[in-house]
């Protein structure tokens, strides 16, 4: 039952993840070309009701419920990581148009391949924490 | 109904994600899915070796659950809340696609080219996946997260880390639609 409420948000986040057609890769082709407004309108929306409903929680110091503050960890600061990390995340996410929420999401919608494209995922991962040390941070 | 079994517009779709990623901070969570990969990695043993897997999965089952419910929506969605309707895609990118070899754009969620059985048995569409999903794996755990860990919860707490991963993501993305597709496909 601890873990009904994760299955719940989980179910809805792929219900909206299909129906805003975020999962498609043709839509993630559409939106590297600025050929539409569509995931732009997604992912602005999404960050813009984001920052007012996280201003606001700040604001009323809303409490979650293990009873502590409601908050974001900090990411740990850093240029080369983010910048070279997301840019191979990006080369992947427009080649196999998922990124690891659609890979799931797309398996439920009768995607088997994704599977393929999941366990390599899994594999790209390990090969991070193989050779982390050797790579700038 | 009709409502919810048409494609949502996206001034629906984006303040939604925003409320899941809001449900998961109030539940002491965050979002973040591609922590999961590295959970996959830990629970296939790999914490024995290498220490970035060495961690108690278990304090991820929640995550877990998440991904489970996921594949759950995405059945509840395509199947049961769906009419069949094309993607309503810019003509443009129609064109542009069939010229790459990619016919009926638009008319399912993904390429047949990519993702058919056919698509996977020919060894350059194989690649294709392979390739994809470990520049996904990769790149999201270098970066410390993905699109929804940095893109909408990262961006949505302001951190600069964040926004500079997520134009990484655009880097990498238009890289790899204006420079290499037209010579992988």
């Amino acid at each position: 039952m601890k873990y009904l409420k994760f299955l719940i948000v989980g179910i809805i986040f792929g219900i909206i993840l299909v129906k805003s057609e975020a999962v498609s890769w043709y839509r993630i082709y559409e939106m590297f070309m600025f050929e539409s407004f569509h995931m732009y309108g997604i992912i602005g929306t999404a960050v813009g009701t984001g920052i007012i409903l996280l201003l606001i929680t700040k604001k009323l110091k809303l409490k979650n419920t293990e009873g502590s503050l409601m908050s974001v960890p900090p990411k740990d600061r850093g240029l080369v990581r983010y910048l070279l990390g997301g840019s191979i995340f990006g080369l992947g996410w427009a080649l196999s148009g998922a990124c690891p929420g659609p890979m799931y999401i797309l398996v439920g919608t009768g995607v088997f391949s994704m599977l393929i494209v999941i366990l390599a995922a899994i594999i790209g991962t390990y090969f991070y924490g193989v050779i982390k040390d050797k790579l700038p941070h | 109904m009709e409502y919810i079994l048409q494609p949502w517009p996206w001034y629906i779709s984006g303040p939604l994600i925003a409320f899941i990623m809001f449900i998961l901070i109030y539940l002491g969570k965050t979002f973040g899915m591609s922590s999961n990969l590295r959970t996959f990695c830990t629970i296939a043993g790999a914490g024995k070796k290498t220490e970035f897997f060495n961690f108690d999965w278990k304090s991820q089952k929640w995550n877990l659950t998440v991904v489970l419910g996921a594949v759950i929506g995405g059945y509840i969605a395509h199947f049961w809340l769906s009419n069949p309707v094309d993607i309503a895609l810019n003509p443009n990118t129609v064109e542009q696609l069939s010229q790459l070899g990619f016919d009926n754009a638009g008319k399912s969620l993904l390429p047949p080219e990519l993702f058919s059985w056919d698509a996977v048995f020919s060894l350059k569409g194989l690649l294709i996946l392979i390739i994809g999903g470990f520049l996904v794996g990769f790149g999201t755990r270098y970066a410390g997260g993905c699109t929804s860990g940095h893109a909408i919860t990262g961006l949505s707490s302001l951190q600069i880390p964040s926004l500079i991963a997520v134009i990484g993501f655009f880097i990498g993305g238009l890289i790899m639609v204006h420079l290499l597709f037209p010579l992988i496909f």
